[in-house]
């Protein structure tokens, strides 16, 4: 690929020191000393000029791309990040120093970016009331309550109504039936528009900058019309149907003097800065409020509120109950198959291994929606062959049919893992110990289940993490059912991570994004209490970090 | 005679347990196939020999090839795309000795423990705000997928790869080196072949787990042409669960088609895949 500039005699140091630069990387600074070094050929290749227009190529489509929307946005703080990473990316792909860091960064920068500062953010949303009715700020709530209480009052001014676009974002086009003066109404507010040519029947048909939506395109966003509102001092200009709009006047009103909402009528709904919300005297809030810091609110709620934390603890055990069982059993009968098929008298291993891999190689996610209807109750085969119950719809059933279903598709795994590490085992300890007089069961006992052990500790910690959240097992085949008739938020089977993700409103309902959080905060907590002191247990047995 | 006791409830376990992995699939075979198409109407073992299941797939009713192809896409891209950074950042981590190795080393195994999709919440919400700027790494796209994908590549194999590295010998690399290799070409020549089935293997579970990633991709992509196979498939069995059951069946075994033949072709080279990095560390 690309050849750095390189020293007839480079390597003069075949380790690379323990901060030293690669030994090709000195040859340019020596090069620079101008000392007796100086005659070694200093080779620039094609490929290192190459590699470093393509460099610079990237980094520049990189920064076109994505810096204009920034702009537009006025997200000054993410565009500064954006041109501090880019200059960085591209000041240590050009220079020939920090060669570690080559190799590290494009793994680094996804990994900040997708993975580390969605877990901070989780754990921060964890503190707040985000959520249905708690999704922006303070003045957005307001503007959405000024917007939405707008009614048409007799004499408000009615327009000719055009659905336009500019830059990707709605417009409506507004012509005044009087004067026919067009007029542009964003969600900014009005601006005038010269130049346009307006039909006999008050259409646009044609306005500088803008593109008109065609009306049977516009009938199929009639949603996003009916929701779309132009502000104006008063009120805002709505449309009515696709081809009429109106100003109303906002029946309510914020009022900064007493930091409440006053409507016509005098009713008056104070800012609760605690709730986000506006509360009136009888403790009645509107639907629009804003996202406020709650404290340890969630987590509260998940350990205190009667509704809540019965059924959180009893989503915990059944948590722990799972990842553990689902360990043991897969392990175990791994480890049966393996051990039966670890003799070399045994023939057609190898046909063996193929059909007891399948389970692993199917696609899981079809397969557990397959089991999910093996286990119906009226046409399922577990009826047909095991006597019509209702497999799932009784939790102990359920449960324990889960748990089938996670051994099915796991032991493949963990037979494969034993066989390697059985293999592993020196036969000659195994000999020993017979030679002793070891009972087959005391020998396997004694010798290779601890050898065993040993060499597959980190990947039994990371299955059992793997189980502990084990999303599409429980979604696809109970979707954390059967449900208490007083309860349809969880259910017998549900673990942390599907609660979770119900209460998030991902499926429908209302989404409560700063109690999901704190429940993904609780998650996180235990997984990494349970993993450290596992690879604590499992370091003194064996060095696994190096 | 012994000796035939002895192997006999060998084969026995291990066809006891052929039948346990292997009747579940014979089912979905059996369903398949089944000319009513029905769950009801489907047995453990076929009961008639039709394609009329397979036909349904591609008949219009769902964009099943639309699925097939973002799946098999994404599923490609982000395992080719994450080995890449993570062999690359495994290399760095086995071969060169830097300030802040054994940090980022350790955070690397502490990250591998928080799977990405415990910040469902965290990606939602940030993704609202990416859809707006950037319609093309947004929701209802493959690329957005794609990049949230490769977030979690750095985590989960980087160090399973430095273990793949370390078992092969610093001597074969220093040779190069003296040959007036550079990094770059030592790393791309020298390291990338001889570690090449291992590399397979990892590329291969990172394939299918992503075509079975259902929890991201559920949240991620909605309208029905963007969809995964796995969030388009569970569609199908949501709105008609008793009669699409045999359509069902015959998309899980073309689904099968690209995992198990890449897992019976790789089949030899999995055990040293699965376990290297865990025994060597």
């Amino acid at each position: 690929m690309t050849t750095e500039v390189a020293g007839a005699g480079g390597a003069s140091s075949p380790h690379p020191g323990p901060s030293g630069p690669a030994p090709e990387q000195r040859s340019p600074r020596r090069g620079q000393r101008g000392d007796a070094e100086t005659f070694r050929r200093r080779e620039v290749s094609t490929g290192f000029i190459v590699s470093r227009i393509v460099v610079l190529s990237i980094v520049a489509a990189l920064l076109i791309y994505a810096a204009p929307p920034l702009v537009e946005d006025e997200s000054w703080i993410a565009l500064g990040v954006l041109g501090v990473v880019t200059a960085l990316v591209a000041y240590l792909y050009l220079t020939p120093r920090h060669v570690p860091a080559k190799y590290l960064v494009p793994g680094t920068v996804f990994l900040i970016a997708f993975a580390i500062v969605p877990t901070v953010l989780t754990f921060v949303t964890a503190f707040t009331n985000l959520g249905d009715g708690h999704r922006g700020t303070k003045a957005e709530a307001v503007t959405a309550i000024e917007t939405s209480s707008v009614t048409q009052v007799p004499g408000s001014p009615e327009y000719h109504l055009t659905i336009a676009e500019r830059d990707g974002a709605m417009v409506f086009l507004l012509v005044d039936p009087a004067t026919k003066a067009v007029q542009a109404g964003t969600a900014d507010g009005l601006s005038p528009v010269d130049g346009a040519q307006v039909s006999l029947t008050g259409k646009v048909l044609a306005a500088g900058g803008y593109t008109i939506v065609p009306t049977a395109q516009a009938a199929e966003r009639d949603a996003e019309i009916a929701a779309f509102s132009v502000p104006t001092p008063g009120g805002a200009i709505k449309a009515t149907g696709l081809s009429r709009a109106f100003e109303g006047k906002a029946d309510k009103r914020y009022d900064a003097a007493c930091d409440c909402i006053v409507n016509p009528a005098g009713e008056k709904w104070f800012a609760d800065e605690a709730e986000g919300y506006f509360v009136n005297s009888a403790g009645a809030h509107l639907d629009q409020g804003w996202k406020v810091d709650v404290g340890f609110a969630n987590f509260k709620k998940a350990l205190t509120d009667p509704t809540i934390s019965g059924h959180f603890l009893n989503v915990l055990i059944w948590n722990f109950v799972f990842a553990i069982s689902a360990v043991a059993t897969t392990f175990a009968l791994g480890m049966v198959v393996a051990l039966a098929l670890h003799h070399p008298r045994v023939r057609g291993t190898k046909l063996y291994r193929v059909l007891l891999v399948l389970p692993y190689a199917m696609p899981s996610f079809a397969m557990l929606l397959i089991w999910r209807d093996m286990f119906n109750m009226d046409f399922g085969l577990m009826s047909k062959l095991f006597g019509v119950h209702d497999w799932l719809g009784t939790p102990t059933t359920a449960r324990l049919g889960l748990i089938l279903v996670n051994l099915w598709m796991g032991f493949p795994y963990m037979f494969l893992v034993i066989t390697g590490a059985l293999q592993a085992v020196p036969k000659e300890l195994t000999d020993a110990a017979r030679i002793d007089g070891a009972s087959p069961w005391a020998g396997f006992r004694r010798v290779t289940l601890p050898l065993v052990l040993v060499a597959l500790t980190p990947l039994l910690i990371s299955s059992f993490g793997f189980n502990f959240n084990n999303f599409n097992n429980i979604r696809m085949v109970t979707n954390g059912g059967p449900y208490a008739i007083d309860n349809a938020t969880v259910g017998a089977t549900d673990l942390l991570i599907s609660y979770t993700y119900r209460v998030a409103g991902f499926d429908s309902g209302v989404a409560d994004f700063g109690f999901a959080a704190a429940i993904s905060v609780f998650i996180f907590t235990i997984v990494a209490t349970v993993s450290t002191v596992a690879f604590w247990r499992s370091r003194r047995q064996e060095e696994v970090y190096s | 005679m012994k000796f035939l006791r002895e192997v006999a409830w060998r084969h026995a376990v291990a066809l006891a347990a052929c039948a346990f992995a292997v009747f579940p699939i014979m089912y979905v075979v059996s369903a398949a196939l089944n000319p009513l198409g029905t769950l009801a109407s489907t047995e453990l073992l076929p009961t008639g020999a039709s394609l009329d299941n397979f036909g349904i797939l591609f008949n219009g009713q769902q964009p099943f090839v639309n699925w097939f192809l973002n799946s098999v896409v994404i599923a490609l891209l982000s395992a080719f795309a994450g080995l890449l950074i993570s062999v690359a950042a495994a290399y760095a981590f086995s071969r060169m000795r830097f300030r802040g190795r054994r940090v980022g080393l350790l955070s690397i195994l502490l990250i591998q423990m928080f799977p990405q999709f415990l910040a469902i919440v965290a990606i939602f919400i940030v993704f609202t705000e990416v859809t707006e700027l950037y319609p093309t790494f947004g929701f209802n796209k493959p690329w957005g997928l794609l990049v949230l994908y490769l977030g979690g590549a750095l985590g989960v194999n980087t160090y399973l790869m430095k273990g793949f590295l370390d078992t092969v010998p610093k001597e074969i690399d220093e040779s190069a080196t003296m040959d007036g290799a550079s990094h770059v070409q030592t790393f791309f020549r020298i390291i990338l072949p001889l570690v090449g089935p291992v590399l397979a293997v990892t590329a291969m579970l990172s394939f299918i787990g992503t075509i079975n990633e259902f929890l991201i991709a559920n949240v991620f992509l909605r309208d029905t042409e963007a969809k995964t196979l796995a969030v388009g498939m569970y569609g199908m069995l949501t709105d008609k669960r008793d009669s699409n059951f045999g359509a069902f069946a015959a998309a899980t075994l073309l689904t099968a088609i690209p995992t198990v033949s890449l897992f019976l072709w790789l089949q030899k080279y999995i055990v040293s895949g699965l376990t290297a990095g865990a025994v060597k560390g």
